[in-house]
């Protein structure tokens, strides 16, 4: 069935297609609209879950987690400073291998206090052992949900997933959206049945404490649960491909990117205004594509040291700033051109934070000056965009 | 010839050899008649506390029961977690307990405390109250009692014991009107099964606060846990009392024995002068007045 909807209704008919079957969650601008659609699908039986209407977001996922654990699946939204009230028990919930799937409306963080959208709240929390998914419209939203499940769910995989909508951009506009049957979700996604979950009877301490012979054990075997994300949600995406007709690129989105002499590497819904540029560029005889950073973990490493080794220079435009060093993007895209045979340029632009527009303008202006400094061969800083006080091109 | 009187504790345990907590630990009986009480279908969740380190090293422990660790903060939110996993698979016979020292419960838990009383999670929530963080090394916490010494409340040139009253985390459990709240003590055990059975009996959220001697942080005799858990009964300073339907039953009426009887079991009141301790007992006096004259006007 297609519908007009908000990226945030998006989220919530993808966590009911995934028949969730616990929801625990805590208001916050702009996520809101996710849980009360969510309480309206359980409140008119279209869904058999339990809401929890819990007093704080550390809460909702510290009850998640419970939930999880008990063999229910689980799903809550957030934003911003939700998100990183979090932080504690996001590790928690990796660490006990639990594929949680959450939304998080990507918002800046306070002060100065601001709602509109920013990835400085997303990036935060890279550390955490969760799946990163930065989306490009509502379809995708939807569409990720329901692959998250199976990816993260996959025994060799057990971990959880964030899913992230741009605040405003994707939570709050309407676009048409392809809402798949429930017998088909049903087909792609069983039931969860996790190996271990508590339960009576069978008397196991889960999150024990351990001594320093056993610890790295545990980290070691979540890394190979990361590891294997990478290849269960390329083949999981196939899967989705086969059976709704829908399909992202994998980990990283290629977009006229075959020849190009110079590409744009972004996350979120600016890369639909990006593709925009492309198109115009290129139509006017200007080599260059656009690389979408779909999973923001696991990291795109491969994908980004095989385009690296065909362009001369990478734009990435980080719409956070990691004080002290630079874009976080940046930063893995230039670790993973690094070991390339050929290296391009890579340069770094920040842009975008607390809601500010990122233009059409902007974004020629930023395939302009990698252009430049490509053919400069220029070691390149960090560059701020679209501030007051800088320079006159980039304002 | 005398007949005895006929057991009511369970012979059937569900903690075994193993914890590691210390010797005379209030905390092990705690979780020994609590889950006599309960049995074996129960799933007990657990913050960062002494008991988040008792049951032992993965991947042995030493309790018969089920048990998921949280966060320190996050107990009431675990136990509506899992209430509402087991609501949704169906599985209405299992007691779902909440099981926190303190700190966990009268500081940085009350929040998700609170949450978990007021959406009436049908769970039960132990406190048990050593009365400072002992699993860090005895640091005050909202429930020590005024004039004890801990570590953060040092007692120096200043005398800079606590000098703050320990929160009534019974007062606040009867404000959330739930349907039932108790206190327990390790030196009671037929009544404290006897409430622990009532409460599983109750649908929705039930409050057990437990006092729980804690030799190293109390500085006294480990073999005197059950004497000081009596005569903190017998003192009053720790009366034992239900709040079913927001009515107190007070289910103990102690001797009322002078405080310094209890108080010079333990170091960490040496410091005290006569009128320091003249003062908690004006103070004890006073609060269990109130709490008969609660009883008696039913409030």
């Amino acid at each position: 069935m297609r519908m007009v909807m908000t990226g945030n209704y998006a989220s919530a008919y993808g966590a009911k297609l995934a028949k969730v079957e616990v929801i625990a969650a805590y208001p916050i601008t702009p996520q809101t609209s996710i849980v009360e659609k969510l309480a309206e699908f359980v409140s008119s039986g279209e869904l058999r879950a339990k809401f929890i209407p819990v007093e704080s977001e550390h809460s909702a996922m510290a009850a998640c987690i419970a939930a999880e654990t008990a063999g229910a699946r689980t799903y809550t939204a957030t934003s911003s400073q939700g998100l990183t009230l979090m932080h504690e028990v996001l590790m928690w919930a990796s660490g006990a291998r639990l594929p949680i799937v959450m939304t998080n409306v990507s918002r800046a963080m306070a002060p100065p206090w601001s709602v509109w959208v920013d990835h400085m709240d997303s990036i935060a929390q890279r550390d955490t052992g969760w799946l990163q998914f930065f989306c490009e419209s509502n379809q995708e939203v939807l569409d990720t949900i329901i692959m998250a499940y199976k990816v993260c769910e996959s025994s060799g995989v057990m971990l959880p997933a964030m899913i992230i909508e741009d605040a405003f951009i994707l939570s709050h506009t309407s676009e048409p959206v392809s809402v798949p049957d429930q017998e088909l979700v049903d087909s792609f996604l069983p039931a969860y049945a996790p190996e271990y979950k508590i339960e009576v009877g069978k008397p196991m301490g889960f999150g024990s404490l351990v001594k320093p012979d056993q610890y790295m054990e545990f980290r070691y075997k979540a890394m190979l649960g990361m590891k294997e994300a990478r290849n269960r949600f390329l083949s999981v995406e196939q899967e989705f491909k086969h059976i709704f007709g829908r399909e992202y690129g994998g980990l990283l989105e290629h977009y006229r990117c075959d020849d190009a002499e110079v590409v744009l590497a972004c996350a979120g819904s600016v890369a639909s205004t990006a593709k925009d540029v492309v198109d115009s560029l290129r139509a006017r005889g200007i080599r260059v594509g656009l690389a979408r950073i779909r999973a923001f973990r696991p990291f795109p490493h491969q994908e980004f040291r095989a385009l690296g080794a065909k362009v001369d220079g990478i734009a990435v435009l980080d719409r956070s700033y990691t004080f002290g060093a630079a874009g976080a993007m940046f930063t893995e895209v230039k670790a993973s051109a690094y070991s390339g045979q050929n290296r391009p340029i890579i340069k770094n632009y920040i842009a975008g934070l607390g809601g500010r527009d990122i233009t059409p303008k902007i974004i020629e202006k930023i395939f302009e000056d990698i252009q430049l400094v490509t053919k400069r061969r220029e070691e390149p800083d960090v560059e701020w965009v679209d501030v007051a006080g800088l320079p006159r091109r980039w304002r | 010839m005398a007949v005895m009187p006929s057991v009511t504790i369970p012979e059937e345990e569900f903690t075994y050899p193993g914890s590691t907590g210390c010797p005379g630990c209030g905390a092990n009986l705690v979780m020994r008649y609590m889950l006599k009480a309960l049995g074996e279908r129960t799933i007990v969740s657990i913050p960062a506390c002494c008991w988040a380190v008792m049951p032992g090293y993965w991947p042995v422990g030493c309790l018969g029961v089920p048990l998921l660790y949280t966060a320190f903060e996050a107990t009431g939110a675990s136990i509506s977690g899992l209430r509402a996993a087991l609501d949704v698979k169906g599985v209405e016979d299992v007691t779902v307990v909440g099981f926190a020292g303190d700190g966990g419960t009268v500081d940085i838990g009350l929040q998700a405390l609170s949450g978990a009383a007021e959406r009436r999670t049908d769970a039960i929530y132990v406190m048990y109250d050593n009365e400072a963080y002992m699993n860090t090394g005895i640091q005050r916490s909202g429930s020590t009692p005024w004039g004890a010494w801990t570590t953060t409340t040092p007692i120096g040139t200043t005398h800079g014991f606590k000098h703050e009253f320990k929160k009534d985390i019974m007062a606040i459990m009867q404000a959330h009107g739930i349907p039932y709240a108790a206190t327990v003590s390790v030196a009671h055990p037929e009544d404290f099964i006897k409430k622990i059975r009532k409460a599983k009996d109750i649908k929705g959220f039930r409050f057990i606060h437990a006092l729980s001697p804690c030799p190293p942080g109390w500085r006294m005799n480990p073999a005197e846990t059950v004497e000081v858990a009596k005569l903190a009964v017998d003192t009053h300073i720790f009366p034992l009392y239900e709040i079913e339907q927001g009515k107190i039953h007070v289910t103990r009426k102690g001797k009322g024995v002078p405080v310094i009887e209890y108080l010079k079991l333990q170091g960490r009141f040496s410091h005290l002068t006569e009128a320091e301790i003249d003062s908690i007992q004006t103070a004890v006096d006073a609060r269990y007045k109130l709490l008969l004259e609660k009883e008696a006007s039913g409030t």
